[in-house]
């Protein structure tokens, strides 16, 4: 009777085991990402970083220009198309600018600007740290008596944390341009009562939303991408470049969700 | 007073608690443990590394030499034991104190860790621009300097991948030296080098040594060309430091490592043809002289190049180290022919052992290799003044030096003719150039 016993109690413990053992495991790894922002965040100041941040100012944000302002632009007009066909089903579409404003200011400007960069600068981002890592360039830069976090970490952060609000606005003022072509160019509403109504309805608390989770999706996609670059060769799954690749996926798979996630929980303070 | 320790699994330790000036070690470890997995790489290790010499750590490959190496800089933590520095533990080591640890640290890695997205010349730079205040003209200065000495000046502008395999080692080796660090950690410097590079490397090494004072710890397999500059030998084997001694300590040590280790000596009778290895030399010597009556005399003779340091600096390492590959193969062919055999002492220095002949007959024998070596010596540095004819040059001078002695085969040792061959120097031919204008 206690055989049986003790083979069900395992039997129930066996799940429970695990299910503790891997939400232990994600409590560790949440600590180890969070000590590496902090450890990151530390080694933003100084006059050595001010180049390197620039320069990573220019690949995440410069070069990401076009790609978010071409986003911005179809997301502008898309929207402008499904609110005109929604809103004048109530004779309400005179207000095309404000729900065009306020969605692209509030919601869609800040995670979609985000995404692409993800997809853009934050898989390069992991694949370049995954490398260096794998070369064993980290190290060497620790053998110099280099902090590898302050040298490859630390600017990218900053870098992100100054161009994503700034490629958010641009997201949110192409994305009224787009609004504008579909409303008043191709629609017929009133170009004065367009932006009027975008210029109404948007509040200055609505800017400094959308900039706060500009600020919160920037330390979200650096951080994930750097992570994931950094301890590639940390990996159990695989090593070498295959480890990179599995890296730089998870990366931005992990980014993604993140900044949904992160958009509702911001969003849900900020109301 | 020589110490010989042995552990309780027979390993040998030769003078290990002090260096060969007394001092205490530099770097010190102490039980060190690290495994991987299953696997023990390093098992309770016990070596030390002392300021000022030149250490090198030789074994199989996939011993763990490289992993010995990373706990010195602290890239690697040690499972158990600990690392200590100036009697200091690295562990307890913090903020500042840890940094001012790895930055007196130079550290050249076996498969080079190059910024690949930087030039050669960022490359060599980057440590000087990161972690010192030095305007951007005395760093192009000391970068260029190193590139030169290095045969790597027209390169700078160059990526790594634009560069081949020994050219990216000696990129490696350009930035590791290029912040005068005071000990410098080096895994197998020489790999992917042909051999001029190689001894030219290697002699780098053990001039930088003497010029700054650093203290140099080396991974290398090129033995036994790397013994010649080492003032200490470490062997690993499975995990443990079996030996720690000086080259000279090291030629008798008996294991079953340096029993496989001794076929790798074979390339070196490729590299100069016809010499012995320090242990065959010893061998065939006991052979050769163990078989001769209490009566027999046999000479030794040794062969040097005067001022060989300086001539590196003025004629360049490699082609130095042509020269000297030439007079051994000079010196091998010559005294084969009469039975004698020839081994490599020094990086600069020969010697000979004539079993059959006395002292009159040896005299003789040296006159003819005087002469033979003006005809037919230094071909390559002949060749590389005509090309330099007729600019404008530095003078320098090579002058080959002899000293003779005679021993009796059972009543004295070799070493106690050595002894009265070098007090016997004198020599017996110079090439000169000055301005481009060659002579013998």
């Amino acid at each position: 009777m206690s055989i049986y016993k003790s083979i069900t109690l395992k039997f129930i413990m066996m799940p429970l085991n695990s299910i503790g053992k891997s939400a232990l495991n994600q409590i560790a790894l949440l600590g180890k990402i969070l000590m590496f922002l902090a450890a990151s965040l530390a080694g933003i100041p100084g006059k050595r970083q001010f180049s390197n941040t620039m320069k990573h100012v220019y690949s995440i944000g410069v070069r990401s220009t076009l790609i978010v302002m071409l986003v911005g632009l179809f997301t502008g007009m898309v929207l402008g198309l499904q609110l005109y066909y929604t809103l004048v089903k109530f004779g309400s579409q005179g207000v095309l600018g404000s729900a065009l404003g306020l969605t692209l200011v509030r919601e869609l400007g800040p995670v979609l600007t985000a995404i692409m960069i993800t997809a853009r600068a934050g898989s390069a981002m992991t694949t370049e740290i995954g490398i260096q890592r794998i070369t064993e360039q980290i190290d060497a830069l620790f053998t110099m008596g280099v902090d590898p976090l302050r040298y490859l970490v630390s600017p990218r952060i900053a870098a992100s944390i100054i161009t994503f609000p700034i490629l958010t606005a641009l997201f949110d003022i192409i994305g009224f341009l787009g609004g504008y072509i579909t409303g008043v160019v191709l629609l017929g509403l009133d170009s004065g009562a367009y932006f009027y109504r975008i210029h109404y309805s948007i509040s200055f608390a609505d800017i400094n939303g959308g900039s706060i989770k500009a600020i919160v999706f920037a330390l979200i996609v650096s951080t994930a991408c750097s992570f994931n670059g950094y301890y590639t060769h940390l990996r159990s799954d695989s090593f070498g470049a295959r480890a990179v690749g599995l890296s730089t996926t998870s990366a931005v798979v992990v980014s993604s969700v993140l900044i949904l996630v992160a958009d509702y929980v911001v969003t849900s303070f900020l109301l | 007073m020589k110490k010989v320790t042995h552990d309780s699994t027979g390993n040998v330790y030769h003078n290990a608690g002090v260096s060969l000036s007394g001092e205490h070690p530099l770097i010190e470890f102490r039980n060190i443990t690290k495994s991987f997995g299953e696997k023990r790489v390093l098992n309770r290790v016990n070596l030390s590394i002392y300021k000022g010499e030149i250490t090198t750590i030789i074994g199989k490959s996939g011993t763990g030499k490289s992993v010995l190496l990373k706990h010195m800089i602290g890239l690697m933590e040690p499972d158990m034991g600990d690392v200590c520095f100036n009697g200091k533990n690295v562990a307890k080591l913090k903020g500042r104190e840890r940094l001012a640890h790895i930055r007196q640290m130079s550290y050249m890695f076996q498969n080079n860790a190059l910024f690949d997205s930087m030039t050669v010349f960022d490359n060599v730079a980057f440590p000087l621009r990161q972690t010192t205040s030095l305007s951007e003209t005395i760093i192009r200065n000391k970068v260029m300097d190193i590139l030169e000495k290095t045969d790597l000046q027209g390169f700078a502008d160059k990526f790594p991948s634009e560069l081949s395999g020994g050219m990216q080692k000696r990129v490696a080796f350009s930035r590791a030296l290029v912040t005068d660090p005071s000990i410098v950690l080096f895994d197998e410097p020489t790999t992917g080098q042909d051999l001029i590079r190689r001894n030219a490397i290697l002699s780098m090494i053990s001039e930088y040594k003497n010029r700054f004072g650093f203290t140099a710890v080396i991974i290398s397999h090129d033995i036994p060309d790397v013994l010649f500059i080492s003032n200490r030998i470490l062997v690993l084997h499975e995990g443990e430091i079996v030996f720690q001694g000086t080259p000279g300590e090291f030629d008798s040590f008996d294991h079953p490592y340096v029993d496989e280790f001794v076929h790798s000596l074979e390339t070196f009778r490729d590299h100069m043809p016809g010499l012995y290895s320090r242990r065959n030399f010893q061998l065939r010597y006991n052979s050769v002289l163990g078989r001769k009556s209490d009566q027999d005399a046999y000479v030794v003779a040794i062969f040097s190049i005067s001022g060989f340091r300086e001539l590196c600096e003025k004629i360049g390492h490699a082609t130095a180290h042509e020269l000297v590959k030439e007079l051994g193969a000079i010196i091998s062919r010559h005294f084969d022919a009469v039975g004698g055999f020839s081994t490599r002492q020094r990086r600069s220095r020969f010697m000979t052992v004539l079993p059959f002949s006395n002292i009159e007959e040896s005299r003789q024998m040296l006159d003819d290799f005087a002469n033979e070596l003006r005809e037919k010596g230094f071909e390559y540095v002949k060749l590389k003044n005509r090309e330099a004819e007729g600019t404008r040059g530095e003078f320098y001078k090579i002058t080959v030096i002899a000293g003779m002695a005679e021993g009796q085969s059972t009543t004295e040792g070799i070493n106690d003719v050595l002894k009265k061959a070098r007090q016997n120097l004198f020599e017996i031919g110079r090439f000169q150039c000055i301005e481009g204008k060659c002579s013998l």
